[in-house]
């Protein structure tokens, strides 16, 4: 086993893959457990501990740890394990692809203690002060260097279509961060930053900055990571060719523009919001074109989906992908948001998306990665993988629908009249109706994050070089053997 | 025609830039036309920007993550203006950076919440919000009670945000501190609090808003500060406008 990794190791590097492989598994978790934590104080607000542990400080904590952290990690690690094996090259270069490593962690880090010591721009998905935001966009300039560099020097006439997607994401976010970021401190040794628009300018860049975090960070990337994964492992080609071209240039256009339906019905002028919801809409057809590329590479290969847990991940996740954005779209249209918006439904959407989506095809991605970097033959346990991907596909479902019931209910009760034309229910009743749904939702993040717990344990003793005996019987007599001459 | 792509397959640095146009597009058309504030932004009397203290105020509403869970922006929507008041008009959150509008409301929007309650109420509930609210699921703030309002530098602020388009004078930047701490403290400081009501206007509050005179806290400059919310705009009455009043 050992000489497997050290015939491999010279040529890609796979050092720096390993350790964002470990970040992301690690951030995971603890995204998971703040997310669990404040679902908690939703429904037990004895559970908030101030200053430092109140709701309004963590909640940024746990977005930034699932988003950025989770996320970005495993972004970073699967974008250079594929670039690296699709372009026949080593990364360009190994220090600072290692800088990368250290320089996103240490963003991560900083703003995190940021956020719990109420150090915070106040913008969502885009929390972190100006200190913090410069320090990302050193680490940002130099992830791009190295991805565009080993393009540049491929050994692969074509770039592969998941490239594309990466390399959308990266140029995407840098753009994003350096419009939304602008800001002026109050003085180089103070966190405190003011940014440079207020008001209206200020909500349009805010959320032309945190729907495409949305599209680019957690579409668009993750978009790369299922070109490569779900082809690769049910060992299919990608299923159409001119589908994904035009899906990935009207996805990366349109996708920019549908930021106002975010703000449908507030002072931000009208013909904003209808070119945000138009564009909203037909951003439905872009996304679903990836839905059927990824679906439909698996023709002539659904019966694997019988016995590989890990397709099973991936094809889960693109139907979930599937159906947030029909659900996006939907909420998009002004009289529905009418109805959803600044209720739970919001966050039930978000939630499909991110755990089904992004979550199941990082899960399928780190599967298919750890045997294969850490030079095993294959997964500790298969059967584990199987149990990882009910108890969390349960857990997302009972946190949708929950959501779904409260959100609903909450926004029709607001508006809910008497005979006499007055409001039938004064705010806080709304509230406290929310209760059991926040009980349910929490029960769904417990489900979830003992998802990824059993994951963490089938990794641990897949790297220690363990497999699970009894799901494969075949190999008993050799493994005793081994054990024999050792 | 997609055949013309493979040609832009194989140039990495072209791609880059094809993609890098394709997004700026959305945005462009999007944002640069906001900066045309006179199509933006309604004309109002009334709105001025926050004195030192309400500054402070709105500094710990951002430091808490207040925007988490409640909104300040009132949609023109039936239910939402027999709630909340008036749907909330541009020029209200102008001098807000960043804007507070916020995404959800797991408690109340709070843009008209100004006025609406007393001090009292709003001090007793940020302490225990179930002493008031029996069903609130908000978290607890009795800590702003003790923390002594940072109000030493508020002035260096109003110079940052004045250098961002927020219209103070030299004259209120010169006075931040001392504004700020007047008011808070009503009784034994009365030239001070005159100069501040000079300063901001008469319809500005000044008062001891946490009910602790000793010092001026946390506290004082987040109740200050909502005390405010949505209060600026004077909207005409629901009398209907005669023809002479119109012009």
């Amino acid at each position: 086993m050992t000489t497997t990794t050290a015939d491999v190791a010279p040529r890609y590097n796979d050092d720096v893959v390993r350790l964002f492989t470990i970040a992301a598994v690690f951030w995971g978790v603890v995204g998971f457990a703040v997310g669990l934590l404040i679902a908690l104080q939703l429904a037990f607000p004895a559970l908030n501990f101030e200053p430092y542990l109140n709701f309004g400080r963590l909640r940024p904590l746990h977005t930034s740890a699932v988003i950025f952290a989770f996320g970005g990690n495993a972004l970073f690690a699967t974008s250079y394990y594929v670039v690296q094996r699709t372009c026949r090259v080593r990364l360009w270069s190994d220090g600072l692809s290692l800088f990368t490593f250290w320089g996103y962690n240490f963003f991560i880090v900083i703003a995190a203690l940021g956020y719990v010591l109420g150090v915070t721009q106040g913008k969502e998905y885009a929390e972190p002060e100006w200190y913090a935001d410069l320090w990302l966009t050193v680490v940002w300039v130099a992830y791009l260097l190295v991805f565009m560099a080993t393009l540049i020097k491929r050994k692969e006439p074509h770039i592969y279509v998941a490239n594309w997607f990466y390399l959308a994401f990266i140029i995407t976010v840098a753009v994003l961060h350096l419009g939304n970021g602008v800001a002026i401190p109050v003085s180089f040794t103070e966190a405190k930053s003011y940014p440079v628009p207020s008001g209206v300018q200020s909500a349009m860049i805010q959320w032309w900055y945190g729907h495409n975090a949305v599209g680019f960070f957690l579409t668009a990337g993750f978009l790369g990571m299922m070109y490569y994964f779900v082809p690769k492992q049910c060992g299919r080609p990608v299923y159409s060719y001119r589908l994904s071209i035009l899906h990935f240039w009207s996805l990366i256009f349109i996708y920019i523009w549908a930021g106002p339906h975010h703000l449908h019905y507030t002072s931000l002028p009208d013909w904003a919001q209808t070119l945000g919801m138009t564009f909203s809409i037909i951003l439905w057809m872009p996304s679903w074109g990836g839905m059927i590329n990824g679906m439909m590479t698996l023709s002539g290969a659904w019966d694997k989906l019988r016995t590989d847990p890990v397709l099973r991940f991936m094809i889960i996740s693109v139907a979930f992908y599937g159906m947030s954005t029909f659900e996006g779209p939907m909420m998009s249209i002004k009289a529905v948001n009418s109805l959803s918006h600044y209720t739970d439904w919001t966050i039930g959407h978000v939630h499909s998306g991110a755990l089904g989506w992004v979550g199941f095809i990082s899960f399928g991605a780190l599967y298919y990665l750890v045997p294969r970097l850490w030079g095993r033959d294959r997964l500790y346990s298969l059967k584990l993988v199987n149990l990882h991907l009910w108890v969390a596909t349960i857990g997302i479902v009972l946190y949708i629908c929950a959501m779904w019931v409260s959100g609903i209910m909450q926004g029709l009760m607001w508006k809910s009249y008497d005979s006499m034309g007055f409001l039938d229910y004064s705010f806080v009743e709304t509230v406290s109706e929310m209760h059991i749904y926040y009980v349910i939702r929490a029960m769904g993040g417990v489900l979830y994050l003992s998802g990824a717990l059993i994951m963490v344990y089938n990794f641990i003793k897949t790297i220690k070089g363990d497999v699970r005996r009894s799901e494969y019987p075949e190999m008993t007599s050799i493994q005793k053997g081994a054990e024999a001459l050792a | 025609m997609l055949h013309h792509h493979a040609k832009l397959e194989r140039k990495s640095v072209i791609m880059l830039l094809f993609i890098i146009v394709t997004v700026l597009i959305g945005g462009i058309v999007e944002i640069i036309p906001l900066f045309r504030m006179e199509t933006v932004i309604e004309p109002v009397k009334g709105v001025r920007p926050y004195t030192p203290l309400e500054l402070a105020g709105f500094n710990i509403y951002i430091r808490e993550g207040c925007y988490n869970c409640h909104s300040q922006q009132i949609r023109p929507l039936r239910d939402e203006v027999a709630r909340y008041g008036h749907y909330s008009l541009a020029a209200e959150s102008m001098y807000d950076h960043p804007f507070q509008w916020g995404s959800k409301r797991t408690g109340p929007d709070l843009a008209r919440v100004g006025a609406r309650y007393s001090d009292d109420w709003h001090v007793a509930h940020m302490i225990d919000p179930r002493a008031v609210v029996p069903e609130s699921i908000m978290p607890t703030y009795a800590f702003l009670m003790h923390n002594e309002a940072k109000l030493s530098d508020i002035g260096e602020h109003m110079k940052v945000l004045r250098m961002v388009g927020v219209p103070y004078t030299d004259e209120q930047i010169s006075h931040a501190y001392v504004d700020g701490v007047a008011q808070a403290h009503t009784e034994d400081l009365d030239e001070n609090v005159a100069g501040f009501i000079e300063r901001y206007g008469e319809k500005v509050n000044a008062r001891v808003f946490d009910g602790a005179p000793e010092i001026v806290s946390e506290m004082d400059a987040l109740v200050a500060y909502l005390q405010v919310l949505g209060t600026m705009v004077e909207f005409p009455s629901a009398e209907p406008v005669s023809a002479d009043q119109k012009e």
